[in-house]
């Protein structure tokens, strides 16, 4: 390694995040192999996509989503990571770096990433726990498990974009939250009074209480926070307080270095500091006397921080214009430049009440100067691109306010769809705001690079790879340029033809944006069809009922049949009905009641089950009622041997007759049956239970066995027989009854959340991993009772005889009846 | 077995209202010639379909109804429900009715037997 890097020069990079990681790839295109590389990284992970973060708080995106570089990257272009290490201090003249951990490196050249910290405003208690600020992956993680360990209010101080990104995800997750802002608008740094007015009212309406001209006077608690105090003598009651008051550039280091510093890190042009061994990025720098806490300053920052560092000459950076998006789904807001307005600025205002939206733009000498656009924002980077480029509005500015789909710049025709508006930009239209790629580029990369897929034009061109709200657009140019040869490739299979979205994201999406009907699935999340199909309808449907367990109502027309009509179709169209048999015991009096029951609706075939049932062969549909009165009667309920749900609870006799039993798996099997019956799970739920090793209940091929020993039971999961046998796996073994009971909630619930809809427990678990259950289920006792709880919750709603309410006449009765006969 | 049946000649017959039919669902008209699905969809149109899959014989009636179409419930053909036919690469036709709505009331167009007219 040292013969082959002999020669090179060092670079150390501090900081690593997304200014300073992209100066690295931006270096690696120039020349990759100039310089040895180390990262220090002062938190645990590898480079995400810290904008991102607001779509993971709600629930969104995940953590792995948002990663922009994973350890390979690293290692494939040989740069040295070094995580959880913060850098201390710099010695200029030996030309050294020293973490807290004690490392040094040494340097030719050094490049300062630190970014900022966030402001904290000076108020007593400021230190209390539950006081955090919104700013890394560790600050959601915080929040996340607040939010999940029953805490029930939440203050954000700070109503500029990244408080109410905060207050969103928080509301999200099902906290009460109050918005505390100072001045009398939400972000009036980017919108003007009106927009910010629509943004509060639309934050209301989702239950966010917004105080402006609010200033905060202490954070009350004693041991953790309590609750906020305003200065008028307000008291607000608080479990968790964000502090979103805004950045400033993290200089320490620099300034102990002894390099010049003002507000930020002061760099030149080719973002040099004074020292011209060391370069600084990102928002820690001061350029032209501006800080920048944006994303795309900081990508124009790396390229021209890469060209010094490679040696090539170029223009170096000249300062940025900003636009801003709110990522709070459901909210378009886009704003750029300055509206302030003035003497000799001119507004074009646009409003539409109904629709809830209202566009204005700041004209200055026939140019434009500022836009803030609310509720339809699609001309955003239209407006943007004429503001960067101080373009001549005057021939076209009586439509100017309508947008860029009223004809401009296509002779007067309009575009028919968004892709003939796409068409018809000019290439040098910029499409990614966030890393400055234009149309050309895109269109460039993909003819020279044959790109195909999303994923390719992001690998190339970076263009919708940061807060990813320009995708559409980019696909579209896919779309222009491949026609039939391309087709959206998402990451993972989608449900069906009917949307683009896989089982997860749907699962996740449904919880995320508080979606409570299947249409409102399908509008929300852009279905392809007007009502979907026989494969997503019934996942749907089930997504939904686990979701909201008590508040969503069955959609029975998107049930296959045997689950709407609670019997199991045959191939002549008739049905068998089983009955449940409590842990696999009977009755004499059971036993006569079917004997009477085929007798009288001279049903042909009479069967045991492999689950230890009596199935009923042959039943017409309209007799279903009557032979289910009939067993009802005689205490027997549906066994729903049809459903997604719980079958069979598999018994061996135990110890109560059997003379090698240790445990009475027979009442061990009643109650589990007792407490699961009726639960709609993503596909059917068999469990079993034996009263010693011998296993005569076969528990290890179930979804949850039992197998009782000398001093408890031993639980496996996520076994099957049928097509693909799989044997279980250990779980853990517990001690008493309860914990059998316990451990069986919490699995099946876990089961329920996260597996897609026909999934059985074993193609589940071994997608997930058998570590990943054990964790959730015997490691965090904590986690364990909540997913029970939630099991037990649920069950309230589900444990009802569908029998019964249908026998009784009062459920359905449309279903097992002819609608007429003639003839 | 595939039925011609066109709309001279025949009888129309009320079966019931469109309302008796949930949204996206269908109901049975039993007749001499075998049972008859009458299909609601989602926006409220009306269709007649011999109740017999042309793969298997799956009663058509008892399956999933999406936009203008069902899939059977026994091996998810899915059968369009202004033709009775099968769609995607699957081959076969269930047959039809026709099947008109006034006032709410649905009215199946039969051929009976004169007797029963």
């Amino acid at each position: 390694m040292n013969m082959m890097t002999r020669g090179k020069e060092r670079l150390v990079l501090v900081g690593n995040g997304m200014a300073g990681i992209r100066t690295i790839e931006e270096l690696l295109q120039r020349d990759p192999d100039r310089y040895e590389i180390t990262v220090f990284g002062a938190e645990p992970h590898v480079n995400y996509n810290r904008i991102m973060l607001s779509p993971v708080l709600a629930g969104e995106k995940t953590f792995d989503q948002i990663i922009l570089n994973d350890r390979s990257w690293y290692q494939d272009n040989n740069v040295t990571l070094l995580t959880s290490e913060k850098v201390e201090t710099i010695d200029r003249q030996a030309r050294t770096v020293t973490s807290a951990g004690g490392q040094t490196v040494g340097y030719d050249r050094l490049l300062l990433a630190t970014g900022s910290d966030p402001f904290i405003i000076p108020v007593p208690g400021r230190g209390l726990p539950g006081v955090v600020t919104f700013r890394d992956m560790f600050d959601v993680e915080v929040m996340l498990r607040k939010a999940a360990d029953g805490g029930r209010h939440a203050v954000v101080i700070g109503g500029g974009l990244l408080g109410l990104e905060a207050a969103n995800g928080l509301a999200v997750n099902g906290m009460t939250v109050t918005v505390i802002h100072l001045m009398g608008t939400v972000m009036e740094r980017q919108l003007d009074e009106a927009a910010g007015f629509l943004l509060q009212r639309e934050l209301e309406s989702r239950g966010i209480e917004v105080i402006t001209k609010a200033n905060t006077k202490a954070i009350l608690g004693g041991d953790h926070v309590t609750g906020v105090l305003l200065e008028d003598g307000r008291e607000i009651l608080a479990d968790l307080v964000v502090m979103a008051v805004g950045i400033r550039p993290n200089t320490a280091l620099a300034k102990a270095a002894g390099l010049a510093v003002e507000r930020g890190v002061v760099v030149d042009d080719h973002m040099v500091t004074s020292d011209p061994a060391i370069l600084a990025v990102g928002e820690c720098v001061q350029h032209r006397g501006a800080t920048y806490g944006l994303v795309a300053p900081l990508w124009e920052m790396a390229r021209s921080c890469a060209d010094h560092l490679a040696g090539v000459a170029g223009a170096g950076y000249a300062g940025s214009v900003t636009s801003t998006k709110l990522k709070v789904t459901g909210i378009d807001l886009f704003s750029a430049g300055d509206f302030s307005g003035g003497k000799d600025h001119e507004d074009i205002v646009f409003r539409d009440a109904a629709r809830g939206v209202y566009k204005r733009i700041v004209l200055k000498d026939d140019r434009i100067a500022g836009a803030v656009l609310y509720g339809d924002t699609r001309d955003g980077t239209w407006y943007f691109q004429m503001l960067r480029e101080a373009a001549d509005v005057s021939g076209f500015r009586d439509t100017l306010i309508f947008g860029q789909g009223f004809g401009h710049g296509l002779g007067g025709a309009v575009p028919a769809n968004p892709k003939a508006a796409v068409a018809a930009l000019s290439d040098t239209a910029e499409i990614c705001g966030c890393n400055g790629v234009c149309k050309g580029a895109i269109t460039k990369a993909i003819a020279e690079k044959g790109l195909t897929t999303l994923d390719d034009v992001r690998a190339h061109t970076k263009a919708s790879a940061s807060c990813g709200s320009c995708t559409g657009l980019v696909e579209q140019l896919l779309e222009l340029s491949l026609g039939d040869g391309y087709q959206a490739a998402a990451a993972a299979k989608p449900m069906c033809k009917c949307t683009h979205h896989p089982h997860d994201d749907v699962r996740r999406l449904i919880v995320a944006g508080q979606l409570k009907s299947i249409p409102e699935v399908m509008q929300a999340l852009e279905w392809r069809t007007p009502n979907g199909c026989h494969s997503c309808r019934p996942a749907l449907n089930y997504y939904l009922l686990a979701a909201w367990p008590g508040e969503y109502q069955d959609d029975y027309q998107s049930r296959f049949v045997n689950e709407r009509v609670h019997a199991n179709i045959q191939k002549d169209g008739t049905y068998s009905v089983v009955p449940r048999m409590w842990g696999g015991l009977t009755s004499s009096k059971e036993l006569r009641a079917i004997a009477d029951v085929v007798d009288k609706f001279e049903i042909p075939t009479v069967k045991v089950t492999g689950g230890q049932r009596i199935d009923l062969f042959g039943v017409r549909k309209e007799d279903l009622p009557a032979v289910w009165k009939d067993l009802n009667a005689a205490g027997m309920v549906s066994g729903h041997a049809y459903a997604k749900g719980l079958r069979t609870v598999k018994t061996c006799v135990g110890s109560e007759w059997c003379r090698f039993g240790t445990q009475d798996s027979t009442g061990m099997g009643v109650k589990l049956e007792r407490m699961t019956w009726g639960t709609w799970t993503p596909h059917k739920v068999k469990l079993a239970v034996s009263g010693c090793p011998r296993n005569c209940a076969e528990a290890t091929i179930k979804d949850f066995g039992v197998v009782a020993v000398d001093s408890g039971w031993e639980l496996y999961v996520a076994g099957n027989g049928g097509m693909k046998v799989r044997e279980c796996d250990f779980l853990a073994k517990v001690e008493t009854e309860e914990q059998v009971l316990e451990y069986c909630g919490a699995f099946l619930q876990l089961y329920r959340e996260e597996a897609r809809y026909l999934d059985r427990t074993a193609p589940w678990v071994e997608r997930v991993g058998l570590d990943y259950v054990k964790k959730r289920i015997v490691e965090d006792d904590e986690g364990r009772r909540a997913l029970n709880a939630r099991f037990q919750f649920s069950q309230v709603f589900s444990q009802t005889d569908p029998w019964e309410e249908r026998a009784s006449g009062g459920v359905d009765a449309h279903e097992f009846a002819p609608l007429a006969k003639v003839g | 077995m595939a039925q011609d049946i066109s709309s001279i000649d025949v009888s129309w017959i009320e079966v019931g209202k469109v309302a008796d039919i949930p949204p996206a669902g269908a109901r049975v008209v039993k007749s001499s010639q075998g049972d008859i699905a009458v299909f609601r969809t989602a926006d409220d149109a009306v269709f007649a379909v011999r109740d017999r899959c042309p793969h298997a014989g799956g009663p058509l009636s008892q399956g999933i109804v999406h936009d203008a179409r069902v899939t059977c419930p026994l091996h998810n053909w899915v059968i369009d429900l202004a033709s009775g036919a099968a769609t995607g690469p699957d081959e076969g036709c269930a047959g039809t009715y026709p099947v008109r709505v006034e006032d709410g009331v649905i009215l199946l167009g039969l051929k009976l037997p004169a007797a029963a007219a």
